[in-house]
């Protein structure tokens, strides 16, 4: 039993032992130093307060995506637009800090993430309500509605909610009351997110709604015979999915930036699910995931400029890592370790009609 | 064991709801063709009416729906040809973008050919990674898709220089004749090389698929993996196979983007392309002509937005224009998804006994 | 029993010392077979003895162990079914084998498909289908889409298949499990005709009276081995179930005469559509007391399936109403109706019935997991789940290695009594019980048979759905006849026979004139 759990700590921790060493491996390719980038990497993401301070930063909105996709696929759902939601909910915080006016301090800050969330749940809802109602896979609809997403908020931003004389699109800056302050240097975003996280965690493991919940993504016909309504939790589990990807988005506004800016980057931004995936599906496990995801993000300039490495590399690594954390055989493989009976591979999605 | 599950005359067996007629068996010879023969002259006929009310924006928005739709197409038959056989690919995307890049590294270094077979092999052999994920490591078939977006995303920045021009360009074919004919001469007779191959693909996918023994061996695979392994077929591989060569597809989406309806290659230029192309399979019920047909059906709404907007007849906003599409799809996804029926075997990995 | 088995010259089919072992358990044990040309040989053994096993090693699809084959007196090593299949066997699967949107020709075809140049021949497909058919007797229509087809005749494209090959020796694996007695007396004689033309037959089942109808020998497997072979001559039902069981068995449940007393469920014209939208059940009137067991009787596929989850609040009624305990539950979902005291042990315990990465502890709070004391405002109380699922897994005797063990682990007999357990630990007034015992082994059969009886006379109505005839009449106390929806019949189980009940299974109790059901029914089908 020892052995099993053991095996259940060190292989996602190999895995990613395995991607630093591939990472390695692109970096000499590209005649740099793998030592110089690992030192970039210590100095971008940990050296000092500001480095640690980035990283939290980063962070924090990967918790937050990461636990949205893990409670979508503890409900049989992926909801691979959590980046979209997560836009959404960036801009629709930013509007409410700036706009809305005549509330005090932390009200204010509270009422916006609050608009944050909300509006990275309606996507997500209206994605849950078309499945349980038409049958639409989500992995189609939400990444159908993240370009929609992003189109709305472009023109938003650059239109009718643009700052005037901004010389790109974007909404004006908020207001003092609605920031979400730094505390000692840290940013106090990442406190909120890991706390989401764990309310996330009791929520499913220790709660019946939890329990609903974790039994419709496990057999829905078992959860239909137990009278558990499987519209009903597909439909919830996608608005807090999305309420969880929006306050992500909205701590960004309020805490990081301070207004909302249309970088739409093209790619859909999967972090959230290698985190989810890393984690093997554990709200806690999400954590210390994106902590290390975040700090490799955190490192971007540093990996740039101190060890001359493009960046985009730290996505190959992350390709690699999720890969054998997906399939740990080949961690067992290349580690020579024995298997249990079934592989233990992850298998969250049952097809298109499920 | 369980003792099996009966299917009755009436009652349905362990797949589910019916779909359509469409999809019961394969197209009986005089009905099918005499139907698809009316839709033709249907749309014909319109396409001409519209011709002679304004031939120069008819013929540009009929061009710009074939060529959208042509990389949607060939994404939706690599799609097609994996699902058919059992194994979902939502991997597409990352074989485009990673066929584009290798397409236009080869275009500007070597040569225009040089890059297309460049690009299809790249697609192809993305493909073989998905199956060896897919039907050896049995590994999600979700989570196997996702990685190979997510490393074709990551890799092709990683090695992106920019400022590179390809070799020569690509040429168009007109096929003499046929392409004098007005309106339909330039639209289907006079094209660069994808595009054409593309629309003699989906001909040929369809005849492959519905009367040749590969078709009913790959049908059966993705509906009923085990009936045709106790028949001898063999499962694995043909999964290997058809979901490599599916990848040929996807790669020939990719090297369309980068040589032929552009010359460039810049990050992330597939732009969710390859997602699109799996709505529309599910739109088009897994059918060759039927994908097709969803295709250029947004191709044209497009196309019409776009030309609705430069006459500033339409005034909305470029984004809104750009996002049509995509609303689109989840409109028509709602109307008609829940009635479609997918290969029955496909996202499950096939295990003996 | 065929006059035409010829034990001069090779056997058509010999095993020696075929043992296959699969992890923590050992499914078949130095077995040895012999099949004659002509003959029809049974393989009896109840769940679990490894009858199925066995043959999927002699049609290649596992491999065994140890031990050899030889086919035709030519010593084998079988790779694949195609192996196999190559050197004329043939096999109809328990679970029909069959692509549910092809057409029966394609089914039949498939892998051998006749072509003209590159292209697909279904023309000749269709001839060859036909010829086949009118030549042994098997009636099909090779152009019908085989999900459209009864059971019997899906049944019937499988000896098709097999025969288009050139089996000589076709291999039967529980043929009869799904078919009405006529159209098991049906299959039967196709068994005959065949076995009359030389080809040879293995028949499995764990029904005796079918064995001893028309097998020319049985062998008897047990925990893997061989327990016993005898001749039909030489063998009774009871002689029969104690080499599968090695010890005497109970055939019949002892029970004491009945004391029904109010009517806790009653169902008045309830009409329900199955997924397609046809009509399943075509309205129904039935009626549970407590204290009674009733017994719904019929082969499956007459509208048993919707009718329960009717019931269960499962499925929409499209008329008439349910009642239980006097209130009209018509339209009340799972969990309303748990509150007011109905239990479903339902038909398919993998899909609905439990929940398999889940521990047989939390199945067995599966139906309350949100009430007190397994929950307090929301939270979960683990320990308390727990407790009762140690008292259950003693009181019902569910053989796991600890609660918190995944379902999934557990034998069909276990999974069966887990939610067995779970719905008679609710305290119900109505149990409605769904083909309880398939898939179950002879010893959880008459464990939960005894529960049930016992359910019945602590005053629970008992609604028993079963296609085992055998079960039905030695449980209930009144039995109902489902044909094609329809409640046809009801009987005194004490005063009917199972020629009566045969009848009415089969329609024949029917008022004439009644339309057909179903859509697309083929004049090639059987007379359902």
């Amino acid at each position: 039993m020892s052995r099993l759990r053991s095996q259940a700590f060190l292989l996602p921790v190999f895995s990613v032992l395995l991607g630093f060493a591939v990472g390695a491996v692109l970096i000499v390719a590209e005649g740099k130093s793998p030592v110089r980038a690992l030192g970039a990497f210590w100095s971008g993401a940990f050296d000092g307060r500001d480095a640690f301070g980035r990283t939290l930063e980063k962070a924090t909105p990967l918790v937050l995506t990461g636990s949205a996709v893990i409670v979508g696929l503890r409900a049989g759902l992926f909801n691979i637009g959590a980046q979209g939601q997560l836009i959404s909910g960036a801009l629709f915080a930013a509007y409410f800090g700036y706009r809305v006016g005549g509330l005090p301090g932390p009200l204010h800050a509270a009422a916006a993430l609050a608009v944050g969330g909300l509006f990275g749940a309606l996507p997500a809802a209206l994605a849950g309500v078309l499945k349980a109602t038409r049958g639409v896979h989500e992995v189609i609809s939400t990444i159908m509605l993240n370009t929609v997403i992003v189109s709305i908020t472009e023109y938003l931003a650059g239109t009718p909610w643009k700052a005037p004389r901004a010389a790109f699109p974007r909404t004006p800056e908020i207001q003092e009351s609605a920031r979400i302050p730094r505390v000692g240097g840290l940013p106090t975003g990442f406190l909120l997110a890991v706390l989401a996280a764990l309310l996330v965690w009791f929520l499913i493991d220790r709660t019946t709604t939890g329990f609903r919940l974790v039994t419709v993504g496990s057999n829905r016909h078992a959860a239909q015979y137990a009278g558990i309504s499987v519209g009903v939790v597909t439909v919830g589990a996608m608005a807090l999915s999305g309420f969880l990807a929006g306050l992500g988005g909205a701590i960004e506004s309020l805490g990081v930036v301070g207004h909302f800016e249309s970088n739409s980057s093209g790619t859909l931004g999967f972090d959230g699910i290698t985190i989810a995936l890393l984690a093997r599906v554990s709200p806690r496990a999400a954590i210390p995931a994106a902590l290390l995801i975040g700090a490799l993000r955190a490192a971007d300039t540093a990996l740039q400029f101190q060890a001359k490495v493009a960046p985009e590399v730290v996505d190959v690594m992350l390709a690699i890592i999720l890969l054998l954390v997906a399939a740990p055989m080949l961690v067992r493989a290349v580690l020579r370790l024995k298997a249990e009976r079934d592989g233990g591979e992850l298998q969250l999605t049952s097809g298109w009609g499920s | 064991m369980d003792a099996p599950v009966p299917g009755r005359a009436g009652t349905p067996g362990p797949n589910g709801p019916q779909g359509t007629q469409f999809d019961r068996r394969s197209p009986a010879l005089p009905s099918g063709l005499v139907r698809s023969a009316l839709v033709v002259a249907a749309l014909a006929t319109a396409a001409y009416a519209a011709y002679a009310w304004d031939g120069l924006r008819t013929q540009a928005v009929l061009g710009f729906a074939i060529r959208f739709a042509t990389p949607l197409v060939l994404g939706a038959m690599c799609g097609l040809i994996g699902e058919r056989s059992g194994i979902i690919n939502i991997g597409i995307e990352g074989q485009i973008l990673a066929s584009a890049f290798t397409g236009f590294l080869l275009a500007s270094t070597v040569g225009i050919a040089a890059g297309v077979v460049a690009g299809v092999l790249t697609g192809m052999a993305l493909g073989a990674f998905l199956a060896l994920c897919a039907v050896t490591w049995r590994i999600d078939q979700i989570i196997a898709g996702t990685i190979i977006t997510i490393s074709a995303a990551g890799l092709t920045s990683f090695f992106y220089r920019q400022g590179r021009t390809i070799k020569g360009r690509m040429p168009t074919i007109e096929i003499p004749g046929l392409s004098e004919i007005p309106l339909v001469g330039r639209l289907l007779f006079t094209n660069p090389p994808i595009t054409m191959a593309t629309m003699l693909l989906v001909v040929a996918l369809h005849v492959l698929l519905f009367r040749t023994r590969w078709g009913l061996r790959t049908r059966a695979v993705g509906e009923h993996p085990s009936a045709a392994d106790t028949v001898g077929v063999n499962v694995t591989l043909l999964r290997y196979l058809n979901v490599t060569v599916a990848g040929g597809f996807a790669g020939l989406a990719g090297v369309f983007i980068s040589l032929e309806s552009s010359s460039t290659f810049e990050r992330n230029i597939s732009a969710g392309r390859g997602f699109l192309a799996l709505a529309l399979l599910i739109t088009g019920r897994w059918r060759p002509f039927l994908v097709w047909g969803a295709a250029l059906f947004f191709g044209l709404t497009s196309g019409l937005a776009n030309q609705l907007q430069f006459d500033q007849v339409l005034d909305v906003p470029t984004q809104f224009v750009s996002m049509l599409p995509y609303a689109m799809t989840i409109v028509v996804l709602a109307v008609f998804a829940g009635r479609v029926r997918p290969p029955a075997a496909a996202g499950q990995p096939y295990t003996k006994e | 029993m065929s006059a035409s088995v010829d034990r001069q010259g090779t056997p058509l089919l010999a095993a020696r010392g075929l043992t296959k072992r699969f992890p923590g358990v050992v499914a078949n044990a130095d077995v040895d077979l012999e099949l004659w040309p002509g003959e029809i040989l049974a393989l009896l053994g109840e769940n679990g003895a490894g009858k199925s096993t066995l043959v999927k090693m002699l049609f290649g699809l596992y491999g065994a162990d140890e031990g050899e084959i030889w086919i035709k007196g030519e010593h084998v090593h079988l790779r694949s079914p195609a192996d196999a299949i190559a050197r004329g066997m043939g096999m109809v699967h328990q679970h029909f084998q069959l692509v549910p949107v092809m057409s029966v020709a394609e089914n039949v075809v498939l892998g051998a498909e006749p072509s003209v140049g590159p292209l697909l021949d279904l023309g000749a497909a269709s001839r060859r289908v036909r010829e086949l058919s009118d030549r042994y007797g098997l009636a099909v229509d090779p152009d019908a889409a085989v999900e459209d087809l009864a059971v019997g005749a899906q049944q019937r494209v499988e000896i098709v298949k097999a025969l288009y090959r050139g089996a000589d020796v076709l291999i039967l694996d529980e043929p009869t499990a799904v078919l009405t007695p006529q159209e098991t007396d049906e299959l039967l004689g196709v068994m005959r005709g065949l076995a009359a033309q030389g080809t040879g037959i293995i028949f499995i089942t764990h029904k005796l009276r079918e064995v001893l109808a028309v097998a020319d020998r049985i062998a008897v497997l047990r925990d893997g081995r061989v327990a016993g072979t005898v001749t039909p001559e030489g063998a009774t039902e009871s002689s029969l179930a104690e080499l599968m069981v090695g010890r005497s068995v109970v055939l019949s449940v002892d029970k004491a005469p009945a004391a029904p007393g109010d009517v806790v469920l009653a169902v008045e014209g309830v009409s329900v559509r199955d997924e397609r939208g046809a009509t399943a059940v075509d309205g129904v009137d039935l009626v549970v007391r407590s204290g009674e067991i009733v017994g719904v009787a019929g082969v499956q596929g007459n509208g048993q399936r919707e009718l329960v989850e009717a019931i269960c609040g499962m499925r929409p009624a499209t008329a008439g109403r349910v009642r239980i305990a006097g209130e009209d539950t018509t339209g009340s979902g799972p969990r309303h109706l748990g509150e007011i005291g109905l239990a479903h042990i339902p038909e398919d315990r993998e899909k609905h019935g439990l929940v398999g990465s889940y521990s047989v502890a939390d199945n067995l709070v599966l139906n309350r997991f949100f009430s007190p004391p397994f929950a307090l405002r929301g939270v979960r109380q683990r320990d308390a789940v727990a407790a009762h699922a140690e008292e259950l897994v003693g009181r019902f005797d569910i053989r796991t290695p600890s609660v918190s063990t995944p379902a999934a682990s557990l034998s069909g007999g276990n999974k069966q009594k887990v939610v067995v357990a779970r719905e008679i630990a609710a305290e119900p007034k109505v149990l409605v019980a769904a083909q309880p015992t398939r898939g179950v082994d002879v010893g959880s059969i008459e464990f939960i048979h005894s529960q049930l009886v016992a359910e019945r006379d602590r005053g629970v109505g008992v609604l028993l759905v079963s296609a085992e005839l055998d079960e039905i009449l030695s449980l209930s106390d009144r039995i109902y006849v489902l044909y094609e929806g329809r409640t046809v019949a009801s009987f005194d189980a004490a005063t009917v026979t199972r020629e009566q009940l045969g009848l009415a299974m089969a329609g024949a109790a029917a008022t004439p004139g009644e339309p057909e059901r179903g859509s697309g029914a083929n004049e090639a089908d059987s007379p359902i």
